[in-house]
């Protein structure tokens, strides 16, 4: 069994610098890597360019970089329900790239997968077209789109063990599972990490292969974007 | 009289079949749920990551790990599934997902949609809206036929940022039932006590009326 754990985020980070694109797994604030977020807060790099679906809220999530103008450029999907990141957009502090939820997601895929670039019919026709090869299958018009590339990604998994097999949770899979292996170093946190031989391999999302660094994380707080609940 | 936004989704549950797999977009698209037949078997799918949503959680049972595309807190039905976003997403562009029900700003007669910017106001982004259109057999938009200032909504062009091109086949508006169809829209229903005239007058683009326009029932 090749041993992929580290002792603590900041061995995990090792690397990282300025300039440089991360990829963050999460949607909304659901399954967010909270500990890694810190930890680029706290080193502090610069002009970084983030893959993530959303962008945080104005003091969680990405919203800790953006308060410290850490981020050069936002590759998302959605980006709403966030002041700062609306004044820096504005301003033209940061630079914005809104992509197809889907397509973000197959281009993460395509990156872990060794797909060079694909075709989707998502934004034919849009905006998002424009500058794009397109090409007709079948009489319908697709948009060819091209895999990531990106130094580093950031994830976030309920249980992992020493060989980086990761186990999600809920709801908080999402995107996280689709960056494993499409950045050039993967980082996985998770709330438990067990010894090899514990996870039921037929229970294992993503095999170790896709994950160079996994640590045991502290201090979650996953926090609820909305909270809605019905009377009893 | 024009329906309420409660009223629009209830005409619009009336189109989920038995056995359809559905994904509700945000606002109105949101309260179709509450108005499907109680005899029916319905999943609806949420593009975050889950098929078989139920309802929201009693209080103190919520779970930051279980939300929909709305982030709010959610709960999973007996025989449901969760998987990452790309699987979701090939979920709706392989037409697995049968039916999508959506919000608009505008619908065009050759079925395009803008739903999801307007020039100078801050864009929040499209999120799943451009794979949902690009891809579903089956979209119905759920929408108010004009704005505030009785502009039509329901055009020969839009003039927005579009989402998606030639996809929308179905509107349920305050005002009326349409299918998008051959390049114009065909008014197959009025909402009671709407009559054809006001339509005509709130729609900007071709309008087919052919025959005794019923009333809608619920």
């Amino acid at each position: 069994m090749i041993n992929k754990t580290v002792s603590n985020v900041s061995e995990a980070c090792k690397g990282i610098a300025d300039g440089m694109t991360f990829m963050l797994g999460g949607f909304g604030l659901s399954g967010i890597p909270e500990n890694a977020i810190a930890e680029l807060v706290r080193q502090d790099v610069k002009n970084v360019t983030c893959i993530s679906n959303n962008a945080g809220i104005d003091n969680f999530g990405l919203g800790l970089l953006l308060q410290k103008h850490q981020i050069k450029k936002m590759i998302s999907s959605y980006v709403g329900e966030n002041a700062e990141f609306e004044r820096q957009m504005l301003s033209g502090e940061l630079e914005v790239e809104l992509i197809p939820q889907g397509t973000l997601a197959q281009r993460c895929l395509a990156a872990q997968s060794g797909i060079p670039a694909f075709y989707t019919p998502a934004g034919y026709g849009t905006e998002v077209g424009e500058g794009k090869e397109s090409r007709e299958f079948n009489g319908k018009m697709y948009l060819m789109e091209k895999a990531f590339e990106a130094d580093f990604a950031f994830v976030k998994a309920w249980k992992g063990d020493e060989a980086g097999n990761l186990i999600f949770k809920g709801t908080a899979r999402n995107f996280n599972p689709n960056m494993c292996g499409a950045a050039k170093i993967t980082v996985a946190e998770v709330e438990e990490l067990v010894p090899a031989g514990e996870l039921d391999p037929n229970q294992i999302h993503i095999p170790g292969i896709f994950v160079q660094r996994i640590f045991q994380g502290v201090n979650y707080e996953k926090r609820i974007e909305q909270l809605t609940v019905r009377k009893r | 009289m024009a329906l309420s936004k409660e009223q629009i989704a209830q005409r619009i549950a009336k189109e989920v079949k038995d056995g359809y797999f559905v994904n509700l977009g945000i606002g109105i698209p949101t309260l179709v749920a509450n108005f499907v037949r109680n005899d029916i078997e319905v999943d609806f799918q949420s593009e975050n990551g889950i098929l078989g949503m139920g309802p929201f959680p009693f209080e103190g049972e919520e779970d930051p790990d279980l939300i929909n595309a709305g982030k709010q807190t959610i709960t999973a039905l007996p025989g449901a599934s969760f998987f990452d976003s790309a699987m979701s997403f090939s979920m709706i562009r392989g037409q697995h997902v049968d039916l999508t029900i959506l919000g608009a700003m505008e619908v065009s007669q050759n079925g395009d949609i803008a739903n999801w910017k307007i020039p100078g106001k801050m864009v929040k982004g499209m999120g799943g809206a451009m794979d949902l259109v690009a891809s579903a057999e089956n979209i119905i938009v759920a929408m108010m036929h004009t704005n505030r200032a009785g502009e039509s909504k329901v055009l020969k062009q839009c003039s927005l940022p579009l989402t998606g091109v030639n996809c929308v086949k179905k509107i349920v508006s305050n005002l009326a039932v349409l299918e998008v169809k051959d390049g114009s829209f065909k008014l197959l229903e009025r909402a009671p006590g709407v009559s054809v005239e006001e339509i005509i007058a709130a729609t900007e683009g071709d309008l087919i009326v052919e025959g005794e326009i019923p009333e809608m029932s619920f």
